[in-house]
């Protein structure tokens, strides 16, 4: 077993990645040599602010905002989420307080609403289907003159579900709600056009594209109602008090930069490896089952299924083998509950609990899928073997 | 987060599979929870003969399976109902906090099966 351990093969990119070698060296110098507050008057702030100023454009430029200044940076898509909630629902709350969000949001999305009713705000969490796409109908019953608020994720980087935001778009704007998006695991991956799609305030991650961990950003659209929720010296606008993080949000911005240039080119080869570990992990393997919908997906995502057992020791069995990954199952969550996102999509408990989630990232390969497929088939069916549980308690 | 015996058990379960005539069988748990087991034993002169496990669970619920049939395995019935989930615990060198109360459950089946082995011949 040393020697597979030795052997380092991560399908867990969704958690963290690496930050691209190509823009350490340049987020250096600003923790070097030009140290400065970009709020200061003198060369070495101004070189500092300089740097925020065309990160602010890189950044624009990915998404198509309309200008720089709609770009807030913030500490990452948890800050960006918030601001967004509380920031659009408080401001506007003599116009309505009415909050629509989805079944498969992220925590961040879910606890500042949870927040919001305890404040005495209304919140629906819309319905999605069993692939985990949002139910238009739905919204647009509930959408009334009352909601100043609808927030959806592009696409959920559990199930890997891409949302149909054109559509949800048009529908929000039938009414005076202002529409965000939780572009957190999408943006980098597919491309997204803030403007085509009319969408009034976006969440962008900078780990999600390789860039540094802790920065993030939100994009508003010009004319937004929205207030902070830190409050400070009035840096981003006033938006976001506190120092710029420079060098993280030039580190953002670069990654932003080779985001928007290979693309197409990665997400062309992951989505292959994706589709080949799909089928692998599935079809040799009975009671295997995809999660999220089957082409409507995020390049990098593989979450599967298996009945008789439970994720956990999948995650154990693969790492003793070298091999990181994640799941969906109580017992590898900290809260002890199945993910909130797998049971939305009508899954029993113990259907949740047997879940595996890959996401992949710029560093796999072939030989990485063909590995898995090779070790997957034998841990399930150890796990099986030692399970209580068979076919015949599957319910009818 | 598991220590390294956890992770031995884990990887070498003891004792693992069914007994085809038990004597006494115990079920604890629900999948709903994400942990399920069942214990059987087989009892000759009062003393545990031979103990076997099945779980549906996470890494804990796997190894503390396999510490308690090891810990059972040889003891009298008293003995073994004097097994507890902290003393299991304590064997495998501790378990994560969050641990200790749901995945923690093989002391339980232990005694379930002994249990329905007195209820059984019970005259």
């Amino acid at each position: 077993m040393n020697s597979q351990k030795e052997r380092r093969i991560c399908m867990d990119f969704s958690a963290g990645k690496p930050v691209d070698p190509r823009i350490i060296d340049e987020m250096l110098i600003y923790m070097n040599s030009s140290f400065g507050n970009p709020s200061s008057i003198h060369t070495l702030g101004q070189e500092a602010k300089k740097a925020i100023e065309k990160s602010r454009e890189a950044v624009a430029k990915l998404v198509n905002a309309e200008e720089p200044g709609t770009i807030i940076f913030t500490s990452g898509a948890t800050e960006s989420n918030n601001l967004a909630i509380k920031g659009i629902a408080n401001r506007n709350k003599n116009r309505g307080t009415k909050i629509l969000t989805s079944s498969v949001e992220h925590m961040s999305i879910v606890n500042p609403c949870k927040l919001m009713i305890r404040k005495g705000f209304q919140v629906v969490f819309l319905p999605v289907d069993r692939f985990g796409l949002l139910d238009l109908d739905k919204l647009e019953t509930e959408l009334d003159d009352n909601t100043t608020i609808v927030s959806i994720v592009y696409a959920n980087g559990e199930i890997g579900t891409i949302e149909p935001m054109k559509e949800i778009s048009k529908i929000v704007h039938t009414k005076k709600a202002y529409l965000h998006v939780d572009a957190t695991a999408a943006c980098g991956q597919i491309p997204i056009d803030v403007q085509a799609e009319n969408i009034d305030l976006l969440t962008i991650s900078s780990n999600d594209m390789y860039g540094p961990k802790g920065v993030g950003a939100l994009y508003i659209k010009k004319g937004t109602s929205i207030e902070p929720i830190i409050q400070g010296g009035g840096q981003e606008r006033g938006l976001r008090s506190g120092t710029e993080n420079v060098a993280g949000i030039l580190g953002f911005a670069k990654a932003a930069e080779i985001a928007q240039n290979e693309m197409h080119r990665h997400s062309k080869r992951i989505t292959k490896l994706r589709d080949d570990l799909i089928k692998g992990l599935i079809d040799p393997i009975p009671h295997a089952y995809l999660n999220g919908h089957p082409t409507q997906r995020l390049p990098d995502n593989v979450s599967t299924r298996y009945s008789f057992i439970e994720g956990e020791s999948i995650l154990l069995s693969l790492d003793i083998m070298g091999i990181y990954a994640s799941s969906g199952s109580a017992c590898a969550a900290k809260t002890l509950q199945p993910s909130h996102v797998l049971l939305a999509l009508g899954l029993q408990p113990e259907e949740a609990h047997g879940s595996l989630m890959l996401t992949l990232g710029r560093d796999n390969t072939q030989e990485h899928v063909d590995e898995l497929k090779s070790v997957l088939p034998n841990i399930v069916k150890r796990l099986r073997d030692m399970s209580p549980l068979t076919p015949k308690d599957l319910k009818s | 987060m598991y220590t390294d015996k956890v992770m031995e058990h884990f990887r070498n379960p003891r004792n693992m599979g069914e007994i085809p005539n038990a004597d006494g069988i115990g079920t604890v748990g629900n999948p709903v929870c994400g942990d399920l087991m069942t214990m059987y034993i087989k009892v000759k002169e009062n003393r545990i003969e031979n103990i076997k496990f099945k779980t549906y669970g996470c890494g804990a619920a796997i190894a503390t399976s396999s510490m308690t049939t090891e810990l059972a395995k040889g003891k009298t019935l008293e003995e073994a109902m004097k097994i507890t989930r902290a003393s299991v615990a304590d064997s495998l060198g501790g378990l994560p906090k969050v641990k200790m109360h749901c995945s923690n459950l093989a002391a339980d089946a232990l005694h379930a099966a002994i249990e329905d082995y007195r209820e059984k011949t019970k005259k």
